[in-house]
């Protein structure tokens, strides 16, 4: 049996393994810093197995997802800021701090704003495709820097982390295993579209768009259908993001951030499961260790991912894996 | 004589000054192979695209199993029963040869906005696809992607993935194309038998096939067809013998 398990799923299981036992190692000496550096990683790669279903299944470069990632942020933002005002929300809901009801909204505003976005976006292709959605994220982006009631350019602070039933949390660990429980969430879900009919239909239109369309699937639909999810699993995450920082602000929504989640996919290996999270591991590490010595850690990031570019098309799991991911 | 599969009535396609379909009426029945020869330049692709829906015609009308197909995309047509193979084969060439039938399995069903029951071992999938796969003698090739197929296995799984559509009609675009005496010979039997399943509107340049298969020929030259028949009609036709066939004839 032994034979039968990859070494991309070995590599994957690996990572895992280390997300986990960092955090619990962490908190056991006294180091909540790491706790915090990991949950970072669990909620950017979130955000990327989100983009992972348009972009690495279904071949839609979008440029526009960090409109999802702050929106969910926003979402969470919002919702802390009215709870803590005692104000009502529009439309007259009450305000709550519980993390169920804010991720259920975030993933359902999510789910609404990319229904028109793709619509519309779809109708295009190629590099018009990517210009569109980042032309959409752009209008949601200087909606909220002019919006001054929840904080405009200057962005909108979260006194205190929204809750969860049973759980505390303000504190690191807890907070951390929530949205490794998320994660977990959003690549079974990845799996599961992946093996499906539907995931057959989507892959195929990322392949040979004509093929699809001649055997009487509409390329269409499916991709609709692909963005959307893709972007509720990235509001989900931006709802989470938030909360970590316990800050929003427009910086979520930039496109720095749309091509920040790109990268992720890249550096890791598109379309692979792990993909995002062995990125996200790549980004944040580097992130922190090139970060304190030089300002300019982006420049060697940029370096690495013209490598991973050139070299190795599979990113950094297809790499490690060495062998491609149909046979 | 009941109701043609395939009717197309006086089908104009202008692009600029050139006319590509010039008036073009002709029906597929029950039963029957029926070839479209032509020059190449003919408008031969020009017309298979309209009918396929990939293109507009400027006027005219399209009607399938009675139905008008204005306004019909390729996939709906395919969705009335519309089984096509490309002159150029158009596959998903990251999938295995039986991912590719799968596919078209799948959409006949209907149920592509499935996203939990996993395709790997579904054999609601798998047995239809592997026994169109048998059917073209593809059956060893099953786990081997599509990109790393030969030109003639390729051919093949074209008209494999058409089969597992179970059409109405089936529209083959050159399907010889490239295949050599052998492969011609042997697809030229396999399309013989199947016009008792769906009718064939057959595009093809192998003259040999066209005369073995056809029921009836079109010659299509400068966008119009200039003569409709048998294969003796054809073949004694002397406006078709000087416009196309030549010597061959």
């Amino acid at each position: 049996m032994m034979a039968g398990v990859s070494r991309e799923t070995w590599i994957s299981a690996v990572l895992v393994a280390l997300l986990v036992a960092v955090p619990l190692a962490a908190t056991a000496a006294g180091e909540p810093f790491y706790v915090t550096l990991a949950t970072r990683i669990a909620i950017l790669a979130l955000a990327a197995v989100g983009l992972n279903i348009a972009l690495g299944l279904g071949g839609l470069v979008s440029f526009g997802h960090a409109a999802f990632f702050g929106l969910g942020g926003y979402v969470a933002g919002i919702f802390a800021a009215h709870a803590f005002n005692g104000a009502p929300l529009p439309f007259g809901f009450a305000a709550t701090t519980a993390m169920p009801v804010i991720w259920l909204v975030a993933i359902a505003l999510c789910g609404l704003v990319a229904l028109p976005i793709g619509a519309i976006s779809l109708r295009t292709a190629g590099v018009y495709f990517i210009m569109i959605t980042l032309a959409f994220a752009q209008m949601i982006y200087y909606f909220a820097v002019s919006w001054p009631d929840y904080g405009g350019e200057d962005g909108l602070s979260i006194y205190v982390r929204n809750s969860f039933p049973g759980l505390n949390t303000a504190q690191p660990l807890p907070y951390f295993l929530l949205c490794l429980g998320l994660l977990a969430a959003g690549l079974v879900l990845f799996w599961c579209i992946q093996g499906s009919r539907f995931g057959a239909a989507l892959e195929a239109s990322r392949q040979n768009a004509t093929r699809l369309a001649a055997v009487g699937i509409t390329p269409f639909g499916i991709r609709l259908a692909a963005f959307v999810i893709s972007a509720m699993v990235t509001g989900l995450a931006g709802a989470l993001f938030a909360d970590l920082n316990r800050f929003v602000s427009p910086s979520m929504l930039s496109w720095h951030m749309s091509g920040e989640l790109i990268v992720l996919i890249i550096l890791g290996g598109k379309g692979r499961l792990f993909g995002p999270l062995a990125g996200a591991m790549v980004y944040v590490l580097f992130e922190y260790a090139l970060g304190g010595i030089t300002e300019r850690w982006q420049f060697f990031l940029g370096l690495i991912l013209l490598g991973v570019v050139l070299f190795a098309r599979g990113g950094f799991l297809g790499l490690l894996a060495g062998k491609a991911r149909h046979g | 004589m009941a109701e043609p599969i395939l009717q197309l009535s006086e089908i104009r396609k202008t692009f600029g000054a050139l006319k590509a379909t010039d008036g073009v009426s002709l029906d597929l029945r029950k039963g029957e192979i029926h070839a479209l020869i032509g020059p190449n330049g003919a408008g031969k692709s020009t017309l298979i695209h309209q009918i396929c829906g990939s293109i507009r015609p400027d006027s005219g009308t399209i009607r399938f199993l009675g139905e008008d197909m204005a306004g019909l995309d390729m996939a709906a047509r395919v969705r009335k029963g519309l089984g096509r193979s490309f002159q150029i084969s158009s596959l998903a060439p990251e999938f295995s040869a039986l991912r590719n039938v799968m596919l078209a399995v799948q959409a006949r069903q209907g149920s592509s906005y499935r996203f939990f029951r996993p395709v790997a071992g579904d054999r609601s999938l798998t047995g239809p696809a592997m026994a169109m796969l048998e059917r073209v003698g593809l059956e060893k090739r099953a786990k081997v992607p599509a990109a790393e197929l030969s030109h003639g296995e390729r051919r093949q799984l074209e008209i494999a993935i058409a089969l597992a559509l179970e059409p109405k009609a089936f529209l083959f675009d050159e399907p010889m194309a490239g295949l050599g005496p052998e492969g011609s010979k042997r697809l030229t039997g396999f399309l013989d038998g199947l016009r008792h399943e769906a009718p064939i509107l057959l595009v093809e340049h192998d003259m040999d096939a066209v005369f073995a298969l056809a029921d009836r020929i079109s010659v299509l030259v400068y966008g119009r067809i200039i003569a409709t028949g048998t294969v003796a009609e054809i073949r004694s036709d002397p406006e078709v013998r000087r416009a196309y066939l030549g010597d061959a004839a």
